[in-house]
């Protein structure tokens, strides 16, 4: 947008100029904005005017990949400590298609994205129901209170070492923990939306003659929702990263299993590989978020 | 026909410093059923707590108060409440927070939609049942809270500044609206107000109130809402009897504020 504003051509002297030639400059060069749209002067610390702009964060991946190309080509780095990007797509390709140690790209994708569904999945379905208890109810609130203050600042991974011995290695120990993580998050979520619910919507409920379930169901849920829908995004991103790093001591299959194998055998364009796919992952579970909160949330925000 | 009976209202609340407000002392006044009552005084004179305890929000410390005889517990569907802003459910469109009522009660049906068509034209809001309530004007989102309100066919409606939030324009044509639906629907109304000339022009009776402890200074009976229904507002508002009940209550208003801050300089 600022690259358009500082267009000589298009804001041709004096406010766009006489139409013709004005008119078809722009439709040569076709502007988002045209010259005469609103203009910020101040732009400088206001937030709302900083949005960055796509063409330059994808020109910052593009010349990270060059650079990374050239490196390769030129043999500038090891690549026994820095794998090159064809190496690494190579590597990719063969883990797809053949897999490494007889498992595959899928197999290590799927079972990664099946605890994280089974333990976020649990812990949204109970934390949810444990912080709206907690924001309508004294006594609930005085019992977990010091459970979940306990506990919350406790990194999930702590508790890795108990949950394998009471489970033993396998899928348990990774899916409890992440249950975990998201269980806390999830629980302060709903809290926080239960009691920022405004007074006078409870009191304007209650005029018009709800219950108290009607009121839990109509008013503070769907109230909640916006926070309980920021806390899974919050869970989410914590649980995919907690999981990889679970996968990493427990695990046989996983990305994150994949990389510690892949390291184990030197083969250090796989770790190259798997970070840059749980990367992927990572914002892909973030998008689907975003992207589920404007569709089932559109008023958040506008109360 | 006696409808709302204040008798002997105190309400004090107890701060966690140990310390006590008086928001409320010695409140007796009745209400008789198709008034409409202004309640006019600065910040702190106790405007809400009244109007809380009447909604059954609120337990008075000390009086009672009945409607129609029964005692007020708690908040009741006979008792509609408007808000100034921000109490309707912005999860919902405008059709359906109006509907709320009905459907609580589990009237649902084609009945109740055309009963709340008929509401959204009744406040000028026929075009927009569907709309979300975020996409309105402050102005049309009080518009829909009387509607939902009136979906309830309450007997007494509470306004806590209804129209405090909106620009001077709009609130003028809040104002006529707010005549309108009170000789239409014949209820008794109860509004809050900070402004001397919607409180005047609003109220066929009008309370100036004082804080410290909160209490009802002086009553008026006033002919202007009844005017209103017919003459034109500006005008009235401009005429010599308004004008002078305008002077009149600023005085009033102004030796109380004096009086709070010789007390505050002590
Ligand atoms: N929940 C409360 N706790 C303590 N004091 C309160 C509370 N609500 C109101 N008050 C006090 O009671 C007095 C009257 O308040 P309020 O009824 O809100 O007045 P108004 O609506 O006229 O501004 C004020 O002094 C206010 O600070
Ligand atoms: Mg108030």
């Amino acid at each position: 947008m600022s690259n358009m504003e500082s267009n000589p051509n298009i804001s041709g002297g004096f406010g766009g100029g006489p139409g013709g030639s004005a008119g078809r400059v722009i439709e040569k060069n076709p502007p988002k904005k045209s010259p005469n749209a609103q203009r910020k002067t101040v732009t400088f610390g206001d937030g709302s005017a900083v949005t960055g702009n796509r063409l330059i964060s994808l020109a910052t991946l593009v010349v990270l990949f060059v650079i990374w190309l050239l490196s390769e080509a030129l043999g500038i780095a090891d690549p026994t400590f820095f794998p090159g990007p064809i190496e690494t797509i190579q590597g990719g390709w063969e883990l797809a298609t053949d897999g490494f140690q007889r498992v595959t790209l899928a197999e290590h994708v799927f079972a990664s994205l099946r605890r994280i569904l089974i333990g976020f999945g649990i812990g949204v379905v109970v934390g949810v129901p444990v912080g709206l208890a907690m924001g309508l109810n004294n006594t609930l609130r005085a019992i977990f209170d010091p459970l979940i203050e306990l506990f919350r600042p406790v990194p999930p991974l702590a508790f890795i070492p108990l949950l394998i011995l009471w489970f033993g290695i396998g899928e348990t120990p990774a899916v409890v923990m992440l249950f975990f993580a998201a269980f806390f998050i999830m629980v302060i979520a709903a809290r926080a939306g239960v009691t920022g619910v405004r007074l006078s919507k409870v009191h304007a409920a209650y005029s018009l003659g709800a219950s108290k379930q009607q009121i839990l169901r109509n008013v503070i849920l769907p109230n909640a929702l916006p926070e309980i829908f920021v806390g899974m995004r919050v869970a989410i991103g914590v649980c995919w990263g907690t999981l990889v790093a679970a996968e990493l001591v427990g695990a046989q299959t996983g990305l994150g299993a994949m990389i510690w194998t892949a390291r184990t055998f030197f083969r250090n364009e796989l770790v190259v590989f798997g970070i840059i796919i749980i990367g992927v992952i990572g914002v892909i579970l973030d998008l689907i978020m975003r992207k589920a909160e404007e569709r089932f949330i559109p008023w958040r925000g506008r109360g | 026909m006696s409808n709302l009976s204040v008798d002997h209202l105190g309400m004090i609340y107890e701060l966690p410093n140990g310390g006590s407000v008086e928001a409320l002392k010695d409140v007796s006044f009745d209400l008789e059923s198709g008034r409409i009552l202004t309640l006019l005084g600065p910040s702190g004179c106790g405007k809400t707590t009244l109007l809380n305890i009447i909604a059954g929000f609120l337990a008075p410390t000390s009086g009672s108060i009945t409607l129609n005889g029964a005692p007020i517990t708690g908040p009741g569907q006979d008792r509609g409440m408007v808000f100034q802003q921000g109490a309707l459910f912005e999860w919902l469109n405008v059709a359906d927070n109006v509907s709320f009522g009905p459907r609580m009660n589990g009237n649902e049906g084609p009945q109740t939609d055309a009963m709340v068509q008929d509401l959204l034209e009744t406040v000028g809001l026929g075009d927009f049942g569907q709309k979300a309530v975020y996409e309105l004007s402050g102005g049309m989102q009080q518009r829909v809270a009387l509607a939902r309100c009136l979906a309830n066919d309450p007997e007494l409606i509470l306004m806590d500044e209804p129209l405090g939030a909106l620009d001077a324009l709009t609130r003028e044509k809040m104002q006529s609206l707010i005549l309108e639906l009170w000789d239409r629907t014949q209820k008794t109304i109860v509004l809050v107000t900070h402004s001397v000339e919607e409180a005047l022009f609003l109220g066929d009776r009008l309370f100036v109130m004082a804080p410290r402890p909160g209490r009802i200074e002086r009553e008026y009976e006033l002919p202007f809402a009844k005017l209103g229904l017919t003459e034109d507002p500006r005008e009235l508002k401009n005429s010599p009897e308004f004008t002078e009940k305008r002077e009149e209550i600023l005085s009033l208003i102004w030796e109380m504020e004096e009086q709070i801050m010789g007390h505050e300089g002590a």
